[in-house]
């Protein structure tokens, strides 16, 4: 696979000639499994939504409005990311200063930036893009494996905007933005000595983060998946509600639109975070199988894609990218499963609303784009 | 630097390569905890969340706690909660809304707005498995025929829920306000959890006031329902917590008598306990019934009540703002009295007229020929208007201005009262913000007789005679005199916020007191005529005001002014003099004149709360002419 990239350095290969696909810079395999995806998505959200079908023509254009941001991502030259890497993050970073001091938000939480002529956009929501951006940016300029001392650099492009989104306070998000952060130091090489000390000092921040960091309300969730029957009306409603909709499932389900959980009102955010217990209701454990298959099927892809990018900065960021994505699925599902605490994450592409789905869609814009826009000098 | 120029890429692409082989691995393999996850609760303890889901659907439902009653000060109730039953239908579960719909008016009267409602409510969001009301208030019969046609309606149950009803609506509507259905703007002030299962809240009045006071606590209650969502049994309850009972200072006898007295008129009757401000009385007449505002009242009736000339839907007590007219002149006696530009003694002559310089505007007294020389306390018995522009002169506006609000003009200075508006006071700054002129030394001639600019309310007027009975001792107005149980008023109702009003002189509150007195009881009073007879002494003062005014030298002639343009007859008062258990202001719309028309009222109120109500009373309205 080396090889053959260095081998057509200097012309256009002539056995493999530029596809169609390539020339508007998609790709056509990660594309079709977004479309089931999102296809299927829709089709679940129905029930989820209890048959409204104005909450299904709603996601399906914010789903247009998020492909039309991929495609148009899709186009820009990885190198474009990597000159505008260091910018977008400061203006990230200046954006969340504003949105501490200035913010609009509701239920105690700060999260919007309203500037008068643009529409209200979540800073948070922008930097899952651009941290890792920043950080392949900082890491990739220099010879991998990265110096300690640059790791941790790196760390700290890291930790600072997640050390604000906290603040706001959105520990999903953060979450999020640092997971993507830290992928891209773990791929370029971090070395394990390294990992295994970083790991240390987590499990001793753990118990810090508890008692000085965390709000009443975040311990409370992460109490309650401890033992939900301590709070059955509270906060471990959602829990038992969303275990008995998947256990009641089954093997094959009660049948798509058939969830009496859901539709009988037992599960709440049916069709927001917890739409995957719909999925697991009504389709069963093969529903949960054939979900589960194409999300790997799409990082399987998007993997690739990063294996064969010709450059650092392009590997790091789409390698980041896609674990990112593979972040969303594991504590979204897990959260529903009581495996983890409820943290507000969306199942990717199928959860109805919030702006993580362009997000979502921007990154395989990005990957596509480091796909497609292959130079045939080696980098 | 070139991008890579002193890099191994290749070694870097391999390092690269090998990580993503690790996190591939990590990937496989937390997915794999999740498929596992999925695996034990969907197959290996399917038989435990299939029993939980089928067989043990615990659904949490409210359960709304009773409203707070109101009693009046002899324990009368004048705010109860009557269950009443209602037909909804859960969308969701109707076989065919047509044919469930067709069904149904068959069975029942549906009338067409009703029907509209339900379609409107039907087509707008909102949440799955909610019941629709349909149709409220069914009668047994009703009840019983749709009990028997039960099975072929699915999704069709009749639902009690307790109204509010007000048993004297007529005479209360306007003191108590009313609730009614929780609207959109209300839903996003409430706490959603403490009113999920109420449907009613405090719109206007003492409901309004102290909703949180009478809202109580919801209660919960776990329910086993089966999988039509049906209730099976009721599991465990925590019961709601009643909303507090309060007593207030209205008596409905005398809110009664109020109506009555009032009765075919337009008006309000204002009646304060001056010891502690309570209100015995708050009548606008005519009243409405408020019962048809709880549910929702139809368009044709709503349109009825809004457009009715007579303006029932209109609390005159709080919310008519009418110029006080002589009336207060009382008041602008304590003022000149006090600020020196009086003095007990002094004697002016009335011709019938006052001009500010000689040739100039001829200012008229209501008596063509003048009440020749006056003293103050014939100025306020005969209510000489000669006497007043010359005292209203030289004391200015800023005077008059300092004293009256003193008396609680120009504010709300109620304490629980909602919907009382201010009148308007006013004042040189006023003129310049609002009408952009000086102050004319004219302005205050017409102030000096409570017209011009100068607005009022009964409930202000009332105020400002209790402060008089009271002899400068401020009693805001209120209407909660208790909580039932053991808790005070004193607890819920704001703190007072008026300092007494002190004289350099407390003399000259007798002093003033004294000239009331010889309004209903000396031989030129205005009022004589209403003070007949009575066993006890009383203090009042008569006004008239003008609904329009009349050009300089234009004569005066009742007859040919119609009805609605005819001049508002004003009363206040208070009784007795010497330990007055009861301040009133009356107002009788177009009522003509104060003596004539609302001087009998007071007197018959004060005949009912001094020596007792009589058992029916005849309307002593009415339209002897006598002097202003």
């Amino acid at each position: 696979m080396l090889g053959k990239a260095l081998g057509q350095a200097y012309q256009r290969p002539l056995s493999k000639p530029r596809s169609p696909w390539a020339a508007v810079h998609l790709d056509p395999i990660l594309l079709a499994l977004l479309l089931l995806l999102i296809g299927g998505g829709l089709f679940v959200l129905y029930s989820g939504a209890d048959r409204n079908i104005e909450v299904v023509k709603a996601q399906g254009i914010r789903m247009a409005v998020a492909l039309v941001v991929m495609i148009v991502f899709a186009q820009l030259d990885p190198a474009v990311f990597r000159r505008w890497a260091p910018w977008l993050y400061l203006a990230g970073v200046g954006g969340l200063v504003a949105v501490l001091l200035v913010g609009v938000g509701a239920k105690g939480a700060q999260r919007w930036l309203a500037l008068p002529g643009l529409p209200r956009f979540q800073p948070s929501e922008l930097m899952k893009l651009v941290v890792p951006m920043m950080t392949a940016w900082y890491l990739s300029r220099h010879f991998l494996p990265p110096r300690v001392s640059r790791v941790a650099v790196a760390l700290l492009i890291v930790l600072v905007p997640m050390a604000m989104i906290i603040l706001q306070p959105d520990l999903g998000t953060s979450l999020l933005v640092g997971t993507a952060g830290l992928f891209v130091v773990f791929f370029a090489g971090m070395s394990w000595r390294l990992i295994g000390a970083f790991v240390g000092m987590v499990s001793v921040a753990a118990p810090l983060m508890w008692f000085f960091v965390m709000k009443e309300y975040q311990k409370q969730r992460v109490l309650t998946l401890l033992d939900p029957q301590s709070d059955p009306l509270g906060a471990g409603w959602n829990i038992i509600q969303s275990k008995t909709a998947i256990g009641s499932g089954g093997v094959e389900g009660k049948g798509w639109l058939q969830g009496t959980q859901s539709h009988l009102e037992f599960l709440p955010e049916s069709h927001t975070d917890f739409i995957v217990a719909v999925l697991a209701e009504e389709f069963g454990f093969v529903g949960i199988l054939v979900l589960m298959t194409v999300y790997l099927l799409i990082i399987l892809r998007c993997l690739y894609i990063a294996a064969t990018a010709q450059d650092s900065f392009s590997r790091l960021l789409a390698g980041a990218l896609t674990m990112t994505f593979f972040i969303y699925i594991f504590v979204n599902v897990g959260m529903v499963s009581g495996l983890l605490p409820v943290v507000g994450v969306p199942l990717p592409l199928i959860s109805y609303g919030g702006t993580s789905g362009v997000t979502l869609m921007a990154a395989f814009g990005v990957l596509m784009s480091i796909h497609t826009h292959r130079r045939m000098i080696s980098a | 630097m070139p991008w890579g120029e002193f890099k191994d890429t290749a070694a870097e692409r391999r390092l690269f390569q090998r990580r993503t082989m690790v996190m591939l691995v990590v990937v496989l393999v937390m997915l794999g905890i999740l498929v596992a996850r999925m695996y034990q609760l969907q197959i290996v303890e399917h038989e435990i969340y299939t029993t939980l889901s089928d067989k043990n659907r615990v659904q949490v439902q409210s359960v709304a706690p009773p409203r707070g009653l109101v009693y009046d000060r002899n324990n009368e109730l004048l705010a109860e909660n009557r269950p009443v039953f209602g037909v909804t239908l859960v969308p969701e579960r109707v076989d065919g809304m047509e044919e469930t719909l067709a069904k149904l008016s068959s069975i029942l009267s549906i009338s067409d707005e009703d029907m509209e409602r339900f379609q409107r409510r039907l087509r707008e969001p909102r949440r799955p498995f909610q019941p629709l009301p349909l149709r409220y208030d069914l009668n047994e019969k009703e009840i019983a025929s749709l009990a028997v046609h039960r099975h072929e309606l699915p999704g069709v149950e009749v639902s009690a829920e307790l109204v509010r009803y007000y048993p004297h609506s007529e005479l209360t509507a306007h003191a108590l306000g009313f609730v009614g259905r929780i609207n959109r703007e209300e839903l996003q002030r409430i706490d959603p959890v403490n009113y999920a299962g109420t449907n009613y809240i405090g719109k206007s009045g003492i409901e309004r006031f102290y909703e949180s006071l009478l809202h109580g606590q919801v209660g919960y209650q776990h329910v086993e329902t089966n999988a039509r969502g049906r209730t099976l049994r009721v599991l465990e309850r925590q019961n709601p917590v009643p909303g507090e009972d309060i007593e207030l200072h209205l008596d409905l006898r005398l809110q009664r008598l109020a109506h009555q007295l009032l009765d075919g008129r337009r008006g309000a009757i204002v009646a304060v306990e001056p010891e502690t401000g309570g209100l015995l009385a708050l009548a606008s007449v005519p009243g409405f019934d408020a019962n048809q505002f709880v549910t929702g009242i139809s368009v044709g009736d709503y349109r009825g009540l809004s457009e009715d000339l007579d303006k029932p839907l209109f609390n005159r007590a709080l919310r008519g703002q009418y110029p006080p007219g002589s009336t207060l002149k009382p008041m602008l006696a304590v003022a000149a009295l006090d600020s020196g530009a009086t003095t007990r003694d002094r004697t002016i002559w009335d011709p019938g007229y006052f001009q500010l310089q000689t040739g100039g505007r001829r200012y008229r007294d209501w008596k063509r020929s003048g009440h020749g020389w006056v003293d103050l306390t014939d100025a306020v018995a005969e209510s000489c208007d000669i006497y007043f522009y010359e005292i209203a002169v030289e004391m200015g506006v800023d005077t008059m201005y300092e004293y009256l609000s003193q008396f609680g003009f120009g504010e709300d200075a109620t304490l629980d009262v909602s919907g009382a508006l201010s009148g308007l006071l006013p004042s040189r700054d006023w003129k310049r913000a609002v009408r952009n002129e000086p102050w004319y030394p004219g302005d205050s001639v017409n102030m000096g007789i409570g017209q011009g600019f100068m607005l009022a309310t009964p409930l202000q007027l009332a105020t400002a005679t209790a402060l008089i009975a009271n002899r400068g001792r401020w009693v805001e107005p209120r209407l909660l005199r208790g909580i039932k149980g053991d808790r005070s008023a004193e607890e819920f109702l704001p703190p007072p916020d008026h300092d007494p009003l002190v004289l350099k002189n407390p003399d000259t509150w007798e002093f003033v007191v004294d000239a009331m007195a010889e309004v209903m009881h000396g031989t030129k009073g205005t009022a004589r005529g209403a003070a007949r007879g009575a066993p006890y002494r009383m203090a009042g003062k008569t006004g008239t005001a003008q609904v329009f005014s009349l050009a300089e030298d234009e004569e005066y002639e009742e007859e040919e002014v119609r009805e609605r343009l005819r001049d508002h007859a004003l009363f206040v008062g208070f009784a007795p003099i010497d330990d007055p258990e009861i301040a009133v202001a009356v107002i009788v719309e177009n009522g003509g004149s104060g003596s004539g028309t609302a001087a009998p009222v007071a007197r018959a109120l004060f005949d009912a709360w001094l020596l007792g109500f009589p058992d029916d009373v005849a309307p002593v309205v009415t339209d002897t002419g006598g002097t202003r």
